[in-house]
């Protein structure tokens, strides 16, 4: 069984987002890439998966649409414990064109589970798992929060507004994975750092598909204004300010 | 010259820095405050590779070059080095004697095991009356032919309860003086050994400092490190690259220290603005910055050129020098850039002031630093 999963490459949560090209751009000089939060999660879970001797899976790919400063990322995934890595050199412009690179690379490479994280921590779009479900044609299952293998009995659980939902699929089909899918981030040892060198990365050309929106502008949320700190014990301080200077009361 | 470092470099010290805040920083000032044994930080330390880094893959190291040492230190250093300090000892002054100088058979028989961080490594050499003065060594490992017979006290040995393996630096032929100083592998489990309690430490108060006592203890030929007589010059070269593990680990107090100074700076407000708006806190803050990006400079030098295979001792003790000194002086002035804050456990800066004090002490006080240096000035 063979788990390929989607990595988005997103700056560090500490950048200082800036915009270049008339705010059309994100400018990404001097920033620091790490892997999606949501897709290192999900690359854990198919590690999980891979080591528990019950399971057959035998193979983790890692797949990125995007330029070469994905590499390191994709390296620390190797580094992680993904086999192989896939780049596909194209300049991602939307969720759409985005799941129809992977969806094309798929046609040619087949896999049995496609886990993508639930959102990027970039450009929060949300998408690109379900509409490669519906590329392939392959069973979609959102907000998934736990993969479990028994041969071919497959269990997924998603989470719902106050519960969870069982779920029972076939391979192939793509888990769109939330919190919860694995505890924690793996953190690559010594060895699979040096290991992540004689893996395969593999760059693709970038296949030829229409690209159906276009970013005109970013901005920035407004800054926060300035912060008061009070003392826990002044409630009645907090008050008069909440009145007679915010005047929300 | 190349001030970049690689992508394994750089992945080498963001899996340390990761480390440090998921694992190491929950706990760490309890750990300090009542001297606990991170038995489980230092398990997935070992699980890592971190333990055995420098080690080479053929002896189930990681193979890292010493440059990626000096950044995984510093990042583990910032937040505790109760832990860095095991791992400075069991890779630079343990692994590294095994390794260089070790016979296959003792390779296959310890080495592998501490690479793996499956045991504990341990370096034996200050005594009661021979910290600074190294040639002074009364240990005694007399030759009875078939084995030597070990005798003495060890101070101050950092892993000392733990450790599974000594290496014990002790005088087999006293009319030789420090040519007749051997190195020998001793297994902590040998008949006759014990093992002082702990010591109660002014900082890095959760590695297990203790004295060991050797009675009697027989020690097999094979376990001889080097040739008769090489055991002096064995400690004095594990020292020249011990030096670089402690000074990563002073630049990573002061560094941990200087970060937790520069936030509280820019949140604390005096007079109706953040303290760093104040002319004597920035600039106390860009000496702090200065000097530590200094320290950086001399602990990299030094790495590079053992990585290269040039000598090293010289620069070694110049970083150790430094680094010790300036996380002594980083880590007050962050003190008192946190004012009352700063003196009390919970602001973490009070514990590097302590933890600093002790890398200008160990493994060849600023003082030794200086002979070195100077010695190395006329050669």
């Amino acid at each position: 069984m063979k788990i390929l999963v989607c990595i988005s490459n997103v700056p560090d949560t500490t950048t200082k987002v800036k915009f270049k090209e008339g705010d059309s751009l994100f400018d990404d000089s001097g920033v620091q890439w790490i892997i999606n939060p949501w897709d290192e999660l999900a690359l854990t879970r198919a590690m999980e998966l891979k080591e528990d001797a019950g399971n057959s899976v035998n193979e983790i790919c890692v797949i990125h649409v995007g330029g070469a400063s994905a590499d390191a990322t994709l390296r620390k995934a190797l580094a992680i414990g993904a086999d192989k890595a896939v780049r596909i050199d194209a300049c991602p412009a939307d969720a759409y064109h985005v799941a129809g690179q992977i969806a094309e690379y798929l046609k040619e490479n087949p896999f049995d589970i496609i886990f993508s994280g639930i959102e990027s921590s970039d450009y929060n779009g949300s998408s690109v798992g379900a509409m490669i479900a519906e590329f392939m044609d392959y069973p979609g299952i959102s907000s998934v929060t736990s993969v479990n293998l028994d041969d071919d009995d497959i269990q997924v659980n998603r989470a719902i507004p106050g519960g969870k939902q069982v779920l029972k699929t076939e391979t192939p089909f793509v888990a769109v994975v939330q919190k919860g899918i694995a505890m924690e981030p793996r953190i690559p040892s010594m060895r699979g750092i040096m290991m992540a060198r004689k893996k395969p990365l593999e760059v693709k050309p970038a296949a030829e598909l229409e690209v159906l929106t276009e970013s005109i502008k970013f901005e920035l949320p407004q800054e926060k204004g300035a912060c008061k700190m009070i003392d826990s014990e002044s409630a009645e301080q907090l008050v008069d300010l909440l009145k007679n200077e915010a005047k929300v009361l | 010259m190349n001030f970049e470092f690689t992508e394994e470099q750089l992945m080498i010290r963001d899996a340390a820095r990761d480390f440090a805040q998921r694992e190491l920083l929950p706990g760490v000032i309890e750990r300090d405050e009542k001297a606990i044994y991170p038995t489980d930080q230092v398990k997935k330390l070992g699980e890592l590779g971190f333990l055995g880094m420098l080690v080479g893959l053929d002896y189930d190291g990681g193979g890292m070059d010493t440059i990626s040492y000096v950044l995984a230190m510093e990042e583990i250093s910032k937040i505790d080095s109760s832990v860095s300090v095991i791992m400075s000892v069991n890779n630079s002054l343990v692994c590294w004697g095994v390794e260089k100088y070790g016979t296959e058979e003792q390779k296959q028989k310890y080495l592998k095991q501490m690479a793996r961080g499956e045991k504990i490594g341990a370096f034996l050499l200050s005594e009661p009356e021979a910290g600074s003065d190294a040639t002074s060594q009364r240990t005694t490992a007399v030759d009875m032919g078939d084995h030597y017979l070990l005798n003495g006290t060890k101070n101050w040995i950092t892993s000392g309860k733990t450790a599974s393996t000594y290496i014990v630096i002790a005088q087999t032929k006293p009319e030789l003086k420090h040519r007749g100083i051997n190195a020998l592998i001793v297994e902590a489990d040998s008949e006759g050994i014990s093992v002082g309690p702990h010591e109660n430490k002014m900082g890095m108060r959760a590695s297990d400092t203790h004295s060991v006592m050797f009675n009697n203890v027989k020690v097999p030929k094979e376990n001889l490190l080097g040739e008769e007589g090489f055991g002096f010059k064995f400690a004095m070269k594990s020292l020249e690259g011990g030096r670089i593990g402690i000074a990563s680990q002073a630049l990573g107090i002061a560094s941990g220290a200087y970060e937790l100074a520069l936030k509280y700076a820019q949140e604390r407000k005096t007079f109706g603005k953040e303290i760093i708006n104040h002319q004597a806190i920035a600039f106390k803050l860009a000496d702090m910055a200065t000097e530590i990006e200094a320290a950086r400079f001399f602990c990299l030098k030094a790495a590079w050129l053992k990585d290269q295979g040039k000598p090293y001792g010289h620069a070694s003790a110049m970083a150790k020098l430094y680094a010790a000194e300036t996380a002594m002086k980083v880590t007050t002035e962050a003190v008192q850039i946190h004012g009352g804050y700063g003196y009390v456990k919970e602001y973490h800066v009070e514990r590097l002031m302590r933890d600093a004090k002790l890398t200008q002490i160990y493994e060849g006080t600023s003082e030794i630093q200086k002979i070195v240096i100077s010695r190395g000035l006329v050669d």
